[in-house]
């Protein structure tokens, strides 16, 4: 497995005509190939805009966005565009025919039929879940390299949401595909995901994979006192409460263990502070070297 | 065949849930030498993780000379952990001593924290 990006970003900025200031500005970031990438956010951050500029949906007003060619690539939008007139199996002869030479009839099938679905109802009759899943069935059957997912799971009851996870997972697991998928709810997505793209007010603020983005932070506790002692590191938030100094910071160089605990954040509190706190220096973390899943 | 269990708010690192449930199976001979562990593909399907936290949970296994990877069959228990069984003279002394202690007063908060600071003084490295 090779880890040349999938997706790679240049001073990438969006502007829609009729809504006045830009969607995305000043976005550069590289996603490695063979990841399972959350993009989150706020809503309105820009997610969207971003996915559809990967899918080649849109053009940038600046900047550049490389990605697979099309008909390596697969787009689900978040109304998850199907026939409602066709049946189940129209959809995916459908699929076999748009798709000729890649198609692969057995993972598509199997993703409908682990829904128990019925391959001679219509699209109209099914409910969201089940839709859900055809048009997965359909993004999967084209064999992409690069898969695009916008909220994919935002309308599924939890059983729904974890049955479909597994089997997105399970089709990554026997491909490698590349997969991006956005959410406003980490929850959704985490232990999922190995790689983070955090969208806030049209700019990238974090991207890397999971683990790095983890360890790049620390939670600091100690004495307001001891304020001065934070100059030394990048502060993204503190709160001083009484005596005591919290801090969610990117350490560089060693902490004074005796004045400051140091705890390790989740990843939610990371982009929780990071969206309380805008003026923080956006992290971007370089896969370049890394070994895959290391 | 091992089912993993993946809880999200232990605060344990996904990848260190399966290390620790793999040698802890090991521990109870639910796991011995020559068993499969379930292919990435069967785990990421039941519990919706990510396929290489899994590898990464093999690697560390694998690291640790209890498990082995064989290109294209899956991954296979070396070795099994612990060697001291239900029926081992270990643990009858073991519980012999425990009843030694409760004859004596002590509650279960003291005798954990004297078998801790016994542990510690006897054994290095990391409790994984």
């Amino acid at each position: 497995m090779t880890d040349d990006p999938v997706i790679e970003a240049t001073g990438l900025g969006v502007r829609y005509a009729r809504r006045r200031g830009w969607a995305l500005r000043d976005c550069s970031f590289r996603l490695p190939a063979h990841r399972v990438c959350a993009l989150v956010g706020p809503n309105g951050a820009g997610k969207s805009t971003l996915l559809a500029l990967a899918a080649g949906l849109l053009r940038p007003t600046e900047g550049t966005i490389g990605a697979p060619p099309r008909e390596e690539m697969a787009y689900v939008g978040q109304d998850k565009p199907l026939y409602p007139q066709l049946t189940v199996d129209e959809t995916l002869r459908m699929g076999r025919e748009l798709n000729p030479g890649r198609w692969d009839a057995k993972s598509a099938e199997r993703i409908v039929g682990e829904g128990g679905l019925d391959g001679s109802v219509r699209i109209r009759s099914l409910s969201g879940g089940q839709r859900t899943r055809v048009a997965l069935a359909l993004a999967l059957g084209k064999r992409p390299r690069l898969l695009l997912l916008d909220e994919p799971m935002a309308d599924l009851d939890p059983l729904a949401r974890h049955r479909l996870m597994g089997a997105l997972m399970a089709d990554t697991a026997d491909h490698g595909t590349s997969v991006v998928m956005s959410s406003h709810i980490l929850a959704e997505l985490e232990g999922a995901c190995d790689h983070l793209l955090l969208v806030d007010g049209g700019r990238v603020r974090l991207s890397g994979a999971v683990d790095d983005l983890l360890a790049a932070h620390c939670l600091l506790t100690g004495p307001a006192t001891a304020v001065a002692d934070l100059a030394a590191h990048t502060v993204v938030e503190s709160r001083t409460t009484g005596r005591q100094l919290t801090a969610l910071a990117r350490p560089h160089g060693t902490v004074d263990a005796d004045t400051w605990q140091t705890a390790e954040p989740s990843l939610e509190e990371i982009l929780l502070a990071h969206l309380r706190s805008p003026g923080a220096p956006a992290l971007a973390l370089a896969p370049a070297t890394e070994a895959v899943g290391a | 065949m091992l089912e993993y269990r993946i809880d999200r708010r232990s605060g344990m690192a996904t990848y260190l849930q399966i290390v620790h449930q793999t040698k802890q199976a090991l521990r109870l001979g639910l796991l011995a030498p020559g068993d499969q562990l379930p292919t990435a593909r069967e785990v990421v399907e039941a519990t919706a993780i990510n396929p290489n936290t899994v590898l990464k949970a093999y690697r560390e296994l694998e690291r640790e000379g209890l498990v082995e990877g064989r290109r294209g069959m899956g991954t296979f228990v070396r070795r099994s952990l612990g060697g001291a069984p239900a029926d081992s003279p270990l643990r009858a002394e073991l519980a012999d001593w425990a009843r030694r202690a409760s004859a004596a007063g002590m509650e279960r908060d003291d005798v954990a924290a004297l078998f801790t600071s016994v542990l510690d003084q006897h054994f290095k490295g990391d409790d994984t």
